[in-house]
């Protein structure tokens, strides 16, 4: 057994740490863009909408049904040999694409699942007061459902934050990948892995802080 | 004003409203009394359509609804014009107690923010509230979130007012509040339709009290001649039950 190279693993962390905007623009751009798909599929699952209700739930199904790894592969080796036109796309764009559909797919969910908890009250005094439907979900029912669903998105929001190194597959350099050229030269396999497992690792508590500020924050309006 | 024909709703096998037939006229307090169960919210929820009603039509001023033929422009239109107050008040959790009277005026009317904030501020002083404007339901007590939702009711400036208990989902120290707020809505005038157990604040502000038993209207007439000389025997026994309960 040799001993940890710690030098090497300080001198490695500025080279991996200049990837990590890659890595959150990835996750930022690919959870708004879910958050969006994923709140349409969840307010027609409760509305259900006759048969587009169908699409949603075969979608949805799926997206949850198959891995990650196996849809990013599908769309970014797959997809084009059918669909010329996809072979112009790059592997930032597929993955942040394959991000998008994979967790859109939970987050419909659990933001269904949300919205069918806010209160019948609250649906009740909407319609009474004479609002449209869609009135109606975006000023009383998704904000309250927001809250209801939001410590489960942050969660998916973590877990798609580390889900981008599969990014990686798709041959893009990002914090995985640099970590693997660089070990490829230095044959300090560990020590690179364990920098991008600590930066990692760090990110998520950082965000698990935001987290709780935010839970906070939505909270007030139902303090006693 | 409000006119009400054959209007009739069923929950699977059991009809809850029976054909009711009831009219209106502007300025009038109506006062719905009946044992539980008997159809007296349905008949509320089906004006404002929170419940649809299988058939009947509903007609208020203008504006005719055929249950069976209803748009929902028609029911939007209904509900624009009349005004909810609910049993456990149902205040929008996510709006300070200014922002949920604000919120018809805003999104539905489309009235200028700052002249709905006038509003809601000149309501909640009027419902003594001025200084709880910007607490959220949560931190009220349940007299306080009542007042508020018959605030937000005020706000609308509807045509009808249905009140659905208002008052039976608080404790008893918070009733007399509320029910003196409804009293001075009485006093203009409003349009008043109210669903209440509160029998002596019915004989004071009603000019018709209505008397509901197996979803039909068994007998109607002045608090007076309902409270004193009823004369279906339905009628008597209710009243004569709820008196021994001391509620009365």
């Amino acid at each position: 057994m040799r001993a940890l190279d710690l030098d090497y693993m300080l001198g490695l962390v500025p080279v991996i740490l200049g990837y990590v905007p890659l890595t959150l623009f990835m996750a930022a751009v690919a959870m708004v863009l879910a958050l969006l798909l994923a709140s349409l599929m969840a307010v027609e699952r409760v509305i259900k909408v006759p048969v587009l209700d169908g699409f949603v739930r075969l979608f949805i199904s799926f997206f949850r049904g198959t891995p990650l790894l196996v849809q990013l592969f599908l769309f970014y080796y797959g997809l084009p040999q059918i669909f010329a036109f996809l072979t112009q796309i790059d592997g930032v764009t597929a993955a942040i694409m394959g991000l998008t559909l994979h967790f859109s797919a939970y987050m419909a969910e659990s933001i269904r699942a949300a919205i069918v908890g806010v209160d019948r009250s609250q649906w009740e005094a909407a319609e009474s007061i004479g609002m449209t439907r869609g009135q109606m979900m975006r000023r009383i029912i998704l904000p309250q459902a927001g809250r209801i669903a939001a410590p489960t998105l942050v969660n998916y929001f973590i877990d798609m934050i580390k889900s981008t190194s599969l990014a990686f597959t798709l041959g893009v350099t990002e914090m995985m990948g640099a970590a693997q050229k660089e070990a490829a030269g230095s044959f300090r396999y560990f020590e690179a892995f364990l920098v991008v497992a600590i930066i990692y690792w760090v990110m998520v508590e950082l965000l698990s802080q935001a987290q709780r500020q935010l839970e906070g924050r939505l909270n007030r309006a139902f303090a006693r | 004003m409000i006119d009400i024909r054959g209007l009739t709703k069923r929950f699977g096998h059991q009809t809850v409203l029976d054909g009711i037939d009831l009219s209106i006229e502007a300025g009038e307090r109506v006062v719905v009394i009946g044992p539980s169960g008997t159809g007296k919210s349905t008949l509320l929820r089906c004006i404002n359509f929170l419940d649809r009603p299988d058939s009947g039509t509903i007609r208020l001023s203008n504006l005719g609804v055929d249950a069976k033929a209803a748009s929902r422009a028609d029911i939007l239109a209904l509900r624009r014009r009349t005004a909810f107050v609910f049993q456990n008040y149902a205040l929008f959790a996510n709006r300070t107690a200014k922002q949920n009277i604000m919120e018809a005026l805003v999104t539905v009317q489309k009235q200028p923010k700052a002249e709905a904030e006038k509003r809601a501020l000149a309501i909640l002083a009027e419902t003594g509230l001025s200084e709880r404007a910007d607490s959220y339901p949560a931190a009220l007590s349940g007299g306080q979130q009542q007042r508020v939702g018959i605030g937000r009711a005020m706000a609308i400036g509807a045509e009808l007012m249905l009140f659905d208990e208002p008052t039976s989902a608080l404790d008893p120290e918070w009733v007399g509040e509320v029910l003196d707020l409804m009293r001075r809505i009485a006093e203009r005038r409003q349009t008043m339709l109210i669903v209440t157990h509160e029998m002596q604040f019915a004989r004071e502000i009603a000019d018709r009290v209505l008397f509901m038993d197996g979803g039909r209207i068994v007998e109607e007439g002045p608090p007076d001649a309902i409270f004193e000389n009823a004369t279906d025997p339905r009628t008597r026994a209710f009243l004569k039950r709820v008196r021994s309960d001391g509620s009365a």
